[in-house]
């Protein structure tokens, strides 16, 4: 009988713990859904193939709130074959969407940089739409040990 | 109080291709953080970022949560003439500003 209850409490400190858990992880988080969602949205229909794009990136990050990335394009960028835009997006921040870049045939070399944010390790996708209207992308791993967006404001 | 930092060659050889890098001191409130006390921050981002050049723009940027604090841009562009850059940065809370350079093409 003892014993019994005994194993009832454990059974149901467990399950609380486990709930709070659960509850505490995640505040709020893209899914692998909403990232082909955001990117269903950039493309249409349209198929991306792999290729042409370079995403520069350290693979271990240690601050996850600034994060220098550069995206480059493989094309002459010539009046009537040129990148139009270039789209960075991620698995698990909140939001699925890091930037979207227009160029047009005068950028001269299909390459941009900035400084992105990451809340957790995941990969990174970027997007490159040509002046055919064909899709080309890349993805990169990456690691990151101090994640952004977790921190309380003060 | 917003500045913007903006590195363009003065001068450049007609139909080079040149980078442009631009900064703008901004918080870029995710909207996702909370206080101490539970509430939370609202976003404050700058959502938009356009250069033009002489008038027709040359580039033109979205920017979500995910761009680190103080959006830190470059690119390039071709140079035909001497003109002017302008640069605009908007964003929520009717965050706008702008910035100019010159550059002299021979």
């Amino acid at each position: 009988m003892a014993n019994s209850n005994h194993t009832t409490r454990r059974t149901v400190l467990g399950l609380a713990g486990g709930a709070a858990v659960l509850v505490i992880v995640r505040p709020a988080a893209a899914t692998p859904a909403m990232l082909s969602a955001a990117i269903r949205n950039v493309v249409g229909e349209a198929n991306v193939r792999t290729g042409k794009v370079k995403l520069d990136i350290p693979p271990l990050v240690e601050n996850g709130n600034t994060v220098p990335m550069t995206v480059s394009v493989t094309s002459p960028m010539t009046a009537d074959d040129y990148v139009k835009s270039i789209h960075v997006f991620n698995e698990k921040n909140p939001q699925p969407n890091i930037g979207n870049f227009y160029l047009g045939p005068r950028a001269g070399r299909a390459q941009v940089s900035t400084r992105i944010r990451l809340a957790d390790s995941q990969k990174v996708t970027a997007i490159a739409r040509l002046s055919d209207d064909t899709f080309w992308s890349t993805t990169a791993d990456v690691v990151v040990t101090l994640a952004a967006c977790t921190e309380e404001a003060i | 109080m917003p500045s913007a930092l903006i590195n363009v060659p003065a001068k450049a050889k007609r139909g080079s291709v040149i980078e442009i890098k631009t900064l703008m001191s901004h918080i870029m409130e995710t909207g996702y953080r909370h206080t101490a006390s539970g509430d939370v921050v609202p976003r404050d981002i700058i959502t938009s970022f356009t250069c033009r050049f002489n008038g027709t723009e040359v580039f033109r940027a979205d920017l979500y949560p995910a761009i680190a604090a103080n959006p830190f841009i470059t690119f390039f562009t071709t140079v035909t003439e001497s003109g002017k850059f302008e640069f605009e940065w908007i964003g929520d809370k009717g965050f706008s500003e702008t910035a100019q350079a010159s550059i002299t093409v021979e």
